[in-house]
């Protein structure tokens, strides 16, 4: 597509989807405003770029100069960015159309988008679950079929995760693939902007535009953009491990299923496929919920009504005005990671939390690096350990709510790229299995996802 | 101060000193001082969602040339650190630092006691951090301005151990750390615009007694005499409390130059845990040995040096060498005098004298080219100017600029070593004093003096002195 009238006309057609799904609460723009936008970015957009005209949906967290960026959170309402996220910028340069901004749990801290303070969005299969979370609108609009991909951020598997709970594919670059600037700060050491796509082609090309060096970005590593692979004919020569400690026991019986079909049409692709132990995974919850509260606890310092967003309290103390807006204008499960985030940073626990969890992530990272050292390319596992659950389910269990994401932390502590694909359904509900590669090797994960996207039945109850 | 004597002062300083960059620690705004509040901004300085810091690779040079020139252990690999607390010109909540891994440790630094003669103070550590904004709370009635214009200014902070026995030791430390930092041209330590900043550690012990007692921080200190001022009050309060049996509390005290006072800062002002931990945000300060080699070859000849090198290569004796390297930019001007073939003694007298009085009054510019003081003390020597008449020449170089030869013409100041001509102003000159010339033939021999000095009245200083006395012997004694 390279005619100025194609791209009018799929910015139109964008804005009649997305106004068609407003019943999920996915997008959080007035469609209105979305529209008046998107034909204005479609009007200015590069004919010549690898996108031109394509609509790409974006997170509330990753700032956009065309619409407000509120993190899903009351404390930054009507917050409009006066710059834009890295990630945008190439967007556009490529010719992509922003299609206005996610639902999300506030923050990203959520694995159900019911942590937004403008409503949960819907599942678009039943309206009575969840999308997951945190990227859940991202997730819920591609899966709407109302935009081909767009962009979700990840600190723990929150791309991945909603990819899997709404039959779409989602990937997690490599940490310091994908400029994190403009991306608001939830765990800085873990965050990462992602892709949520129609298929593993969708969301890699979209990958592949804002992938690349930054220098605004010290964690972003100098390299190039990422190259795209061809799709294999076959996986052979491809060794793909299986690592036991994602196949407990108590696994939901129908998700071992999916995965067993999966891992038995990789084999036929050609890969050799082996059992292989990621021994340390046990902890990674544990791990991960001193390490990503911790950074947040300092990274949402920032909102205390002093300079931008609003303030809920007129009074003239300092101290009185950041209790009252950091009290009102934060959700309960960020002020809940906030609390435990300064708990574990303070002094006298620090080493008993912060730092134990920063010596444990590091041996999270060296069991991939000890598998993958002995000839294993990739890894396969459940994305989740469930499909979509029921609004309100786990609203209750924090706990329970942090384990949907037993599957995915790791590749977040690790720093490795992972890929969710849809693999079959649970009484009719999608799941997604997921495919880690090694560091900054996103092609090979790529490789292996293509391959088995074309011969998996997505659609087939396992 | 009753039993002064028996009581030993301990004081440690933590010094900031803004780096001399054009821009900011983590961003390209400008660290200007002075410009209209909140113009140097941007996303990073105001703390705005999603925004990321990138080092500025001028202020990790600076950083560790000021290392090297304490002489710090540069490590190879340092930390960046979130230093957490609530303020409103702290826009981000917290201020990127070093705690755990700073960039140096272990340096030392000599300086010239007035009590204890040349001593040694230790560096504890050097490191990198960014400056907060400034609360202004004096603009608008009631409320509180915030200018972050400062906000992400490159500082180091510079601790020292409790090496100091005195306030005006530790004064006379500040005085030798700041010509070392304006030396190695990483700062220019002005404290009116605040990019020098002294916070003090007090405590005081029997004499004799090796335990440190409990220690005071005292802040607000804005200028080198108040560091001496501060210090003093709070040994004395301190002093004051111990002999009355009480105990001191470990506490921050600020200093009120107004009132030369010391009060308690209120505990609601103070943060108590500071939550530090690595920025992730940053990845480790790695520095390759080529670096830290390449910054130590950019350090300029370090004072103590200089001042021992121009004691023993220009023949002046300790206390000139002091003044004349005091400062980088008067040690390089003498040194380029000497090069342009003035003698050196001469060309130190003259820096001391002419020059540097006349830099003081004119912003510390020093006005007269090298080349052209070096021309001026040749005159001089040569016998074509007096030494009144070259200080003529040197306002007149330093007032219009010029040669000191065209000059000393025009102002008409040559000397005349002319016999003829000093000849016929003897003359005039014995002929006018009559009596006098009575009296010195009667005996009174001084009064030679007297006509020397006539004689130069009347040639209004153009006469050689010494020809004027050779020709007045000879017409006396005829």
């Amino acid at each position: 597509m390279s005619d100025p009238s194609e791209a009018l006309a799929s910015a139109k057609a964008a804005a009649d989807r997305i106004s068609k799904a407003k019943r999920l609460n996915a997008c959080l723009t007035p469609i209105k405003d979305l529209r008046k936008s998107l034909v204005a970015q479609a009007q200015a957009a590069h004919p010549s770029g690898v996108l031109y005209g394509m609509p790409v949906a974006v997170k509330d967290n990753i700032c956009t100069l065309e619409f407000t960026t509120t993190c899903g959170s009351k404390i930054l309402g009507g917050y409009h960015s006066p710059y834009e996220a890295t990630a945008c910028a190439k967007l556009k340069a490529a010719g992509a159309l922003i299609a206005g901004k996610t639902n999300c749990d506030e923050f990203g801290m959520g694995s159900s988008t019911e942590h937004s303070a403008y409503g949960r969005s819907l599942h678009p299969f039943d309206k009575t679950r969840v999308p997951g979370g945190s990227s859940g609108g991202s997730a819920a609009l591609v899966a709407a079929g109302a935009v081909p991909a767009a962009l979700g951020s990840e600190t723990g598997g929150s791309v991945r995760q909603p990819a899997s709970l709404c039959g779409v594919v989602g990937i997690k670059p490599t940490y310091g693939r994908v400029s994190r600037y403009g991306l608001v700060a939830f765990g800085s050491s873990l965050d990462q902007i992602g892709v949520l796509g129609r298929s593993v082609h969708d969301a890699a090309r979209v990958l592949s535009v804002i992938s690349g060096r930054d220098p605004r970005d010290s964690t972003c590593e100098d390299r190039d953009s990422l190259r795209l692979p061809t799709v294999p004919e076959s996986l052979q020569g491809f060794v793909i491990g299986i690592p036991k400690e994602y196949f407990p026991a108590d696994l939901d019986p129908a998700v071992r299923r999916a995965c067993d079909r999966a891992i038995r049409l990789l084999k036929e692709l050609g890969a050799a496929v082996r059992e292989v132990s990621l021994p340390h995974t046990t902890y990674a919850i544990a791990t991960y919920y001193i390490v990503a509260p911790a950074e947040a606890s300092s990274n949402l310092a920032r909102y205390d009504g002093a300079r931008y967003g609003p303030r809920f309290n007129g009074s003239e103390d300092v101290r009185a005005l950041y209790r009252s807006t950091r009290g009102e204008g934060f959700g309960a499960e960020v002020r809940r990671r906030v609390m435990l985030g300064t708990y574990v940073l303070s002094s006298g626990y620090y080493d008993a939390y912060y730092r134990k969890a920063q010596q444990m992530r590091a041996l999270i990272a060296q069991d991939f690096r000890n598998v993958f050292d002995r000839g294993v390319d990739l890894l396969f596992t459940p994305t989740t350990p469930t499909p979509a659950f029921k609004a309100g389910e786990k609203l209750d269990d924090p706990v329970s709510m942090y384990l949907s994401d037993i599957f995915t932390v790791t590749a977040n502590l690790a720093g490795l790229p992972a890929i969710s694909i849809p693999i079959g359904r649970v009484k009719g509900l999608p799941l997604g299995g997921q495919i880690v590669g090694q560091a900054f090797l996103e092609d090979e994960m790529l490789e292996a996802a293509y391959a088995l996207e074309r011969v998996v039945p997505a659609l087939e109850e396992a | 101060m009753p039993h002064g004597g028996s009581w030993e002062t301990v004081i440690g300083l933590e010094t900031h000193v803004q780096l001399r960059t054009a821009s900011k620690m983590f961003c390209s705004c400008s660290a200007a001082f002075g410009a209209p509040p909140n113009t140097n901004v941007c996303p990073l300085c105001l703390g705005l969602p999603g925004a990321l810091p990138a080092p500025n690779e001028q202020a990790l040079k600076l950083a560790v040339r000021a290392a090297l020139a304490l002489s710090c252990t540069v490590h190879p690999r340092s930390l960046f650190a979130r230093k957490n607390y609530f303020y409103p010109d702290l826009p981000k909540g917290y201020q990127i630092s070093q705690f755990e891994q700073p960039l140096s440790t272990n340096g030392a630094l000599s300086y010239l006691s007035p009590d204890r003669g040349v001593v040694t103070a230790t560096i504890v550590r050097l490191h990198i951090e960014e400056d907060a904004g400034k609360s202004l709370h004096d603009r608008f009635p009631r409320q509180t301005a915030i200018d972050l214009n400062r906000c992400g200014v490159p500082l180091v902070e510079i601790v020292t151990g409790p090496d100091f026995r005195s306030p005006h030791e530790a004064r006379a430390y500040l005085q030798t750390l700041k010509q070392v930092l304006e030396y190695a041209g990483v700062s220019d330590c002005d404290m009116e615009k605040g990019s020098l900043r002294v916070d003090a550690n007090l405590s005081i012990r029997r004499a004799g007694q090796s335990a440190l007692g409990t220690k005071t921080e005292v802040k607000n200190i804005n200028s080198f005499a108040y560091v001496e001022k501060a210090l003093t009050v709070e040994r004395d309060r301190q002093m004051a409390v111990l002999e009355a049996g009480g105990t001191i509390t470990q506490q921050t005290m600020l200093y009120d130059s107004k009132t030369n006072a010391v009060r308690p800062q209120r505990s609601k002002e103070e943060s108590h845990d500071y939550r530090y931990f690595p920025d992730p945000d940053l990845p480790p300060l790695v520095l390759s040995e080529e670096f830290i080699a390449e910054q130590q070859t950019l350090l300029p000849e370090l004072p103590a040096k200089k001042r021992e090198r121009f004691a023993a290569q220009y023949a002046l004796n300790m206390t000139d060498a002091a003044v004349i390297t005091a400062e980088r930019a008067v040690a390089d001007y003498y040194e380029a005098v000497v090069h342009a073939g003035a003698d050196s003694k001469t060309a130190a007298n003259w820096v001391m004298t002419e020059v540097l009085a006349d830099a003081k009054d004119h912003g510390e510019a020093l006005r007269v080219p090298p080349g052209a003081l070096a021309n001026l003390i040749g005159l001089v020597r040569g016998g074509t100017l007096s030494h009144q008449a070259a200080k003529r020449v040197f306002a007149e170089v330093a007032e219009r600029g010029g040669e000191p030869r065209n000059v000393a013409e025009a102002l008409g100041v040559v000397q005349v070593g002319d016999t003829g001509v000093v000849a016929g102003w003897v003359s005039e000159v014995l002929a006018a004093n009559p009596t006098e010339v009575t009296r010195y033939k009667g005996g009174e021999v001084k009064l030679l003096q007297f006509f020397v000095g006539q004689v130069m009245k009347v040639s209004r200083g153009k006469a050689d002195p010494k020809l004027v006395q050779k020709v007045l012997e000879e017409k006396l004694a005829a």
